[in-house]
């Protein structure tokens, strides 16, 4: 094990690098990371046995490695932001090949207006297409996440893509200590891939994909489905086995409970403010207000088990998004609605939006508040939501 | 204890790999860091804030750095520019590249000749004196970050051959003239 001081940016392309990728292709172009650079240059240097596609857009970056992976390959690719939106049409054809790609979004603002900084309105839009949806809350953690994509998409019983989200500046170009176990004891735990659903080989033609009975189509969303319950098992044991083979620390499967067990009030964030809502949690208990946090580390499979599980006691729950689903609620904030299907109050609060720094004192204040308003009985069953701006003079719903 | 600090630079002096460097450097001392630069649309020459915190446990934070105990200025040009109490709280500690200690009111205030050590070390890159080490060495000594060891340390993961040798030297010099 080494500790290194490395920025997310950095601490994936070593995670690509020790979990033996064969395949990386890229669009190397604005808003492409520095993750696909360094990746770049260890193959240059032969520190990696890989080839790497350089290609003309993320739509085809998404499937050159597409390709890569249906002929047996383990393959990753990385994007962000518009880059994305662009091989959108790809993610849906991965996830529906079911091709365990891996693949790491710096989440970023969509433009207009142009803006760099991060919120989750990119990765989100992945929601429904089959991919398994991760969020790290630290540079370890995207580490960790990226080793540990691999081996839950590839395992037989799930065989679906892995998409690994870490914000933009706030994680990618943020550097913290990582500790990088060594690259023959991953590759151990970590085999070369089963060539699994199917190989595409020279000399042994079959068809994949074709126009079929649309019966068909639906067993195989049926088929995808049950992969993705199953995923639930396999990324809660992926997330034990590597924290004891590794002497890294375990986050708690598909969420991470943070005092959220058994408080009258349970915070859901995800992502790297979790951190700072977090800090505010730890002094809001200090001064006796009895409330934990629930940070969301999949958002795909989406743990309701876990949420049900934590707010059973619950008096309100809040949900604090960094992505809105215009017309209707903060994105986060549905989920969390639906998988409490009305058993508790829910408040959603949306903030961060573009990159807008939200720290601990900010935190703080949209968590008393949601405490104060319940305890005044000011929160239902079903609220609006409130937009967090406050540099505004008027804020709400 | 968790301590937060704020770098104020120019695009190209080196205030991220500032950052890191020391960020580095309390990691070899057993402690967790975190360096965390701030971009928006820069170019060279605008004003790059970059945040450092050091703490005893891991940062769970990950927001902006607000109310820094200490604020390192890598020009004295750039407290020209800007109103430096907006961004060092009072009572905090202001570090800046200077040939004489600047006044800022409220404030310890230490100074370092940043620029000529760099140019005298023939740190300079398209013009631009590499003042990064010898900020990042007075940072570990003023603001008590880390030892001159560790910066020196921390070095050889940023810097090679002669350029690691040349910004050694620059980290000594710096450690020994910041004065306030």
């Amino acid at each position: 094990m080494r500790r290194k001081v490395v920025t997310g940016n950095v601490a994936v392309a070593e995670a690509v690098k020790v979990s033996g990728v064969q395949v990386i292709s890229a669009y190397p172009i604005t808003p492409q990371t520095v993750i696909v650079e360094r990746i770049a240059e260890m193959v240059e240097r032969g520190e990696m046995k890989a080839r790497y596609i350089r290609v003309e857009s993320e739509h085809s970056a998404l499937a050159a490695v597409y390709g890569a992976s249906a002929g047996g390959a383990r393959a990753f690719t990385a994007t962000s932001s518009h880059g994305l939106l662009y091989m959108y049409e790809m993610l849906w054809w991965v996830a529906y090949s079911r091709l365990p790609i891996v693949m790491a979004v710096v989440t970023r603002a969509i433009g207009p207006p142009w803006n760099i900084h991060s919120d989750h309105h990119d990765a989100l839009t992945a929601r429904d297409s089959g991919w398994i949806i991760g969020f790290a809350s630290s540079v370890q953690e995207a580490f960790d996440m990226t080793v540990q994509a691999f081996k839950i998409g590839e395992d037989p019983k799930v065989l679906l893509p892995v998409m690994v989200a870490l914000e933009g500046f706030t994680l990618s170009h943020t550097a913290e200590p990582v500790d990088v176990p060594e690259e023959e004891l991953v590759r151990e735990w970590l085999p070369p891939r089963e060539p699994l659903p199917f190989k595409i080989e020279p000399g042994k033609p079959f068809s994949v994909g074709n126009l079929g009975p649309d019966e068909v189509s639906m067993e195989l969303r049926w088929l995808m489905w049950r992969a993705m319950e199953r995923s639930r098992l396999v990324i809660r044991d992926v997330d034990i086995e590597y924290a004891k083979v590794f002497g890294l620390r375990s986050y708690g499967g598909l969420g991470e409970d943070f005092h959220a067990k058994n408080s009258d009030y349970v915070v859901v964030a995800m992502g790297a403010w979790s951190g700072d809502a977090k800090e505010a949690v730890e002094r809001l208990r200090s001064e006796g207000y009895n409330v934990g946090l629930l940070r969301v580390r999949f958002f795909r499979p989406f743990p309701w088990e876990e949420l049900r599980e934590v707010s059973q006691n619950a008096k309100a729950v809040l949900a604090v998004d960094r992505a809105v689903s215009m017309g209707h609620r903060g994105v986060l904030g549905l989920e969390v609605s639906s998988a409490l299907g009305g058993k508790v109050p829910v408040k959603n609060v949306i903030a961060g939006i573009g990159g807008v720094d939200v720290g601990p004192e900010d935190f703080y204040s949209i968590i008393k508040g949601f405490i104060e308003e319940y305890e005044y009985g000011s929160i239902e069953g079903w609220s609006r939501p409130e937009w967090y701006m406050p540099w505004m003079e008027v804020g709400g719903g | 204890m968790l301590r937060e600090f704020l770098i104020l630079s120019r695009g190209g002096q080196g205030g991220v790999t500032a950052s890191r460097i020391l960020a580095s450097a309390a990691v070899l001392e057993g402690l967790w860091a975190q360096a965390i630069p701030e971009f928006g649309a820069e170019r060279r020459g605008a004003i790059v804030k970059s945040y450092l915190r050091v703490s005893d446990g891991p940062i769970a934070r990950h927001s902006n750095v607000r109310r820094p105990e200490g604020v390192a200025v890598f020009s004295s040009r750039i407290l020209d520019l800007v109103d430096i109490s907006k961004f060092a709280p009072e009572g905090s500690t202001v570090l800046v590249n200077a040939a004489e200690k600047p006044k800022i009111p409220g404030r310890e205030v230490y100074y370092v000749n940043a620029t000529s050590i760099a140019v005298g070390l023939g740190l300079v890159i398209a013009g631009w004196p590499l003042v990064n080490t010898a900020m990042s060495s007075a940072m570990a000594r003023v603001f008590r970050i880390a030892s001159l060891e560790s910066v020196v340390s921390a070095l050889s993961e940023y810097f090679k051959g002669e350029l690691l040798k040349a910004n050694i030297e620059a980290a000594k010099i710096a450690w020994d003239s910041v004065s306030g």
